[in-house]
């Protein structure tokens, strides 16, 4: 069992992550963020489309690749390399410092408080008419699932198997899946939590959604 | 309200409409107007009855006074905002004043699969003489709604276009004629199913062989959207309207970005406006319009009834000259029409099989002769000759060898081959036992077929030969430099380098199989047989034929550049022995866009094509679009160039479409789009708007796959996806399957 509170006063100390970018391949290195303290961006658009800050070019054969910062942060960090010195694949360059958003910080928490249960196999998912009636009538966190109990209906090609509950026992605590989407092979359905922790984990959320401070 | 309030908000109106018309611009006339109805309304507690009544009555007439000297100064910027202003006449008004009756077809306000396209079935009522003639007409346009939301400023969906289309072809069953009214800023430009793009095109190819009347009025005429109902045979254009390639703040944003990127000053607009020449007086002399239909001053608004009344005048007199030009017994009513402008002359508006027919070939001649001045023909004047001369043998040739000698041919061999037929069913049985007989004779051995196929020498199989090409070598691959794949995170794809990949891997990446653009230049060594490329018609030239600023400047780099004189290239070639004729449309010049002398070249291909009998290919290794600095000589490029496509295919013709690297908008809508086999290099993006114009004008956020060749695939705007190194193969395959035992159909 863990203590969630600990859990989160210890992500309170480090509010954030620290991203090394490495060299993908050899070449020679040219920075185009020179300095620590300098704010980057991450990939935005819709899709990722628009890529992040530049960071650096590696130049191989003439062929500059561009490097860009895969999140927003702060550079903090430069490992000790010359501009224009000839790198090894692999070879950290820089740290990005990452400050944690509200979403991220709950999803370490619940990653680290729940058990997943995952997708065996691509298809559509849905609960067995049991589960199904009781979380409609009583809402998600009234079920109460062992191992081995009869919990989703996998539906793949009008083919439709039953899927048993593999995992401690506990409360469903959250779901993952639609019933009208497909779920990939290990996609995760849902999280199962023991039933004395449930309400300490809806406390620790609460705190987060409206006491975390994102930081720029 | 009493009449005197009445009078007030309506002089208020007034005055609002003049200010939103003239902008932000200063004007001495539209203050005085204001400063004159503000003093009157302040003192019109201190007034008698009758000093408000004759006030009233000045005021009036000095509105109408200034209205008319404000006309005079309109700019063509003021006419864009006539025509977008919420109070300008709108399909609606004209179907309740123009016809005497009409009932809506395809939709009710909002409950329609697209709003802002209506369709209507009316009737116009004629007294002649004694008799009452109900003349039925399909009316088909865009509608903007006074500024209703729904009706989405006449932009029309692609549903809705193929909505018009369908109920265009109702009125070739019915034999009615079809009046169009263009009231669009231009299409909306999604690509889900039908497709801006293919739609329209769909559209123009169908109107070109329309063998009923058709008449378009135009108001706002915006580019694709307005030639997807506006190929007439009789184009009347409203004195305040605009018909334009693109929307100026469209062009200004073009022009604009290309100068300093920051944000477009009203002042380019303002001049884009002027010099592309979209009113109507410039379409009238440029010819792209047949005529004008006055307006009142600063514009119609539903309250003016004597502008119905023209207008329905002019519509009527319009389809029975349509009708009279092509009908036998005519010539004292055509007089008549022309001469003393008389309406109540009666003309049946049903077409013959035949007279529908000439119908077509007017319409053909028609936009065939247009835009002749817009571009140069350099050839020297004996080659022109020797070109005429030529052409006419062919046809002569073509007529005898397929028409004449080909019918009696067909016959004597599908009569041979019926003959043969019989022959074998006769004789067959009797010749196998016969055959059965003579094996058994003691002399005659029976040889098996596992030794004939040991004993006897192989042969190649016909077509597995290689032809030695001449080699092209990119300029790309003189590079000692290596490329990344820009799929290298999904597939792992390696660096290549540049002479491998565009010496020998035909820029396609080995790995993953991305294309990376090549030139032209390497189709033309490694699609085409060897020395066997004959080019045609090089010397047509493109012009600025608006004198558009900077465009003359653009046009000699892009010709020295790429040492051609348009961005068409018009070639002969053989494909594995096939004859075919080309017509390459080239990225590299301007964008591949398409302007007065592409247009004339393409035509041109697609009619030798057509005398010669032989197969036509259109390349695109990329085009842009409409050359938008041309104006309306681009845009009458897609009907002019798909009447010709239309000709072609209807004379049994084969017509394929390959697309390579970027191919949007007008090309796309309509010669090319009209094609029955389009196919796509892997790389091609293929659409109507790319994703800027597209989040600008319907603010949806466009994924960076929308344009995709695969994309397009999925949604049935292509018919298939080819490797680059397979083209040649492919080609040759595709005109083998689908050119049929001639390699045209009839």
């Amino acid at each position: 069992m863990i203590d969630i509170m600990a859990l989160l006063n210890e992500i309170k100390k480090a509010p954030y992550r620290e991203i090394t970018v490495s060299a993908p391949h050899t070449g020679r290195i040219e920075f185009a963020v020179k300095d620590t303290g300098i704010k980057v961006d991450g990939a935005t658009g819709t899709w990722s489309e628009r890529p992040g800050t530049l960071l650096a070019r590696l130049i191989r054969e003439g062929n500059a690749k561009p490097l860009h910062a895969p999140e927003k942060g702060e550079v903090v960090h430069f490992f000790d390399i010359e501009d224009g010195q000839f790198v090894q694949a692999g070879t950290p360059l820089l740290n990005i410092r990452h400050f944690l958003t509200k979403q991220e910080v709950i999803d370490i928490i619940l990653k680290k408080a729940l058990h997943l249960f995952k997708a065996p196999e691509k298809g559509r998912y849905y609960f067995v008419s049991e589960i199904d009636i009781k979380i409609k009538s009583q809402g998600l966190r009234s079920v109460n699932i062992r191992d081995g109990d009869e919990a989703l209906i996998l539906s793949r090609m009008k083919r439709e198997t039953i899927i048993h509950y593999e995992g401690p026992d506990g409360i469903i605590y959250t779901t993952y899946f639609n019933s009208n989407e497909s779920v990939e092979m290990g996609g995760p359905l849902f999280g199962v939590c023991p039933e004395d922790q449930v309400n300490n984990i809806k406390t620790v959320i609460d705190k987060i959604q409206s006491g975390w401070e994102e930081q720029e | 309200m009493t009449e005197i309030d009445k009078q007030i908000q309506d002089l208020k109106e007034r005055l609002q409409y003049i200010q939103d018309i003239f902008g932000n611009r200063e004007n001495a006339n539209v203050s005085l107007l204001g400063s004159k109805l503000n003093d009157f309304v302040q003192a019109l507690p201190s007034l008698g009855p009758s000093q408000i009544k004759r006030q009233l009555g000045s005021l009036s007439d000095l509105f109408t006074f200034l209205e008319n000297k404000l006309e005079k100064e309109l700019t063509p910027m003021d006419r864009v905002r006539i025509v977008r202003h919420p109070q300008r006449i709108c399909l609606k008004d004209i179907l309740e004043n123009v016809y005497d009756n009409y009932t809506e077809i395809g939709g009710q306000g909002e409950y329609s699969i697209d709003p802002s396209m209506i369709i209507a079935r009316a009737y116009i009522t004629r007294n002649v003489g004694k008799k009452i003639y109900k003349q039925p007409v399909m009316v088909i346009g865009q509608e903007k709604g006074h500024g209703q939301e729904f009706r989405n400023g006449g932009s029309v969906k692609p549903w809705g276009n193929a909505k018009a289309l369908e109920y265009m072809k109702v009125a070739v069953t019915e034999n009615i004629p079809i009046h169009t009214y263009i009231f669009t800023p231009g299409s909306y430009p999604v690509e889900d199913y039908p497709g801006a793009a293919q739609q329209i095109a769909r559209n123009i190819y169908a109107m070109a062989g329309i063998n009923v009347p058709v008449v378009a009025v135009i108001s706002e005429g915006g580019s694709g959207g307005a030639e997807a109902i506006g190929l007439a045979d009789t184009r009347i254009m409203l004195s305040h309207g605009y018909y334009s390639v693109i929307s100026p703040e469209g062009a200004a944003a073009i022009e604009g970005r290309a100068k300093s990127g920051g944000r477009i000053s009203p002042e380019l607009v303002e001049s884009c406006a002027r010099q592309l020449r979209i009113t109507a007086q410039d379409n009238l002399k440029m010819g792209y319009i047949d005529r004008i239909l006055q307006e009142p001053a600063l514009g119609a608004r539903p309250e003016h009834f004597d502008f119905f009344k023209k207008l329905r005048q002019e519509v009527i007199l319009a389809t029975d000259e349509i009708i009279l030009s092509v009908r036998g017994i005519k010539l004292f009513r055509a007089i008549a029409l022309r001469k003393l402008n008389n309406p109540n002359i009666y003309v049946r508006w049903g077409l013959s099989q035949k007279s529908g027919e000439r119908l077509l070939w007017r319409r053909y001649q028609k936009y065939r002769s247009l835009s002749q001045w817009a571009y140069r023909d350099s050839t020297p004047a004996w080659q022109k000759y020797k070109r005429a001369v030529s052409e006419t043998s062919w046809s002569v040739y073509s007529f005898l060898r397929y028409e004449f000698f080909g019918r009696h041919q067909r016959a004597i061999t599908h009569l041979a081959e019926d003959v043969q037929g019989e022959v074998h069913a006769l004789f067959g049985r009797a010749m196998h036992k016969a055959s059965r007989l003579l094996r058994k004779l003691p002399g005659v051995k029976n040889e098996k077929e596992e030794v004939c196929q040991l004993t006897t020498l192989s042969t190649w199989e016909e077509g597995m030969s290689w032809d030695e090409h001449c080699r092209y070598i990119s300029p790309q691959a003189n590079q000692d430099r290596t490329l990344p794949c820009p799929n290298t995170v999904k597939f792992n794809c390696l660096d290549l380098w540049a002479p491998d990949l565009f010496g020998d891997f035909a820029g396609v990446c080995s790995h993953c199989g991305h294309h990376f653009p090549m030139e032209y230049e390497w189709y033309l060594f490694n699609v085409f047989d060897p020395r066997s490329i004959s080019e045609f018609s090089p010397r047509l030239e493109s012009l600025n034929p608006l004198d558009f600023e900077g465009l003359e400047h653009k046009l000699d780099q892009a010709k020295k550049q790429t040492g051609h004189k348009s961005g068409c290239m018009t070639f002969e070639a053989d494909i594995k022995g096939i004859r075919v004729v080309v017509a390459m449309l080239l990225a590299r010049f301007r964008g591949g866009s398409v302007g007065a002398a592409e247009g004339e070249k393409f035509s041109r291909a697609v009619e030798q094509a057509r005398r010669k009998h032989m197969p036509f290919l259109a390349y695109v290794h990329g085009t842009a679009g409409i050359r938008i600095q041309e104006g309306t000589n681009g845009l009458i490029q897609m009907p002019r160039c798909t009447l010709s496509v239309r000709r072609y295919l209807e004379a049994g013709g084969l017509y394929l479409v390959l697309y390579d690297t970027n191919s949007y908008a007008g090309p796309v809508a309509s010669f090319l789009g009209c094609s029955p086999y389009q196919f796509a290099i892997r790389s091609a993006n293929i659409g109507f708007a790319g994703p800027g114009v597209i989040r600008e004008t319907t603010g949806l956020d466009i994924p960076p796959d929308y344009h995709n060749a695969f994309m397009a695939l999925s949604r049935g705007h292509i018919q298939g996806i080819w490797d680059r190194r397979e083209i040649r193969n492919n080609l040759h395959h595709a005109l083998r399957t689908m050119g049929g035992e001639f390699l045209y159909y009839r």
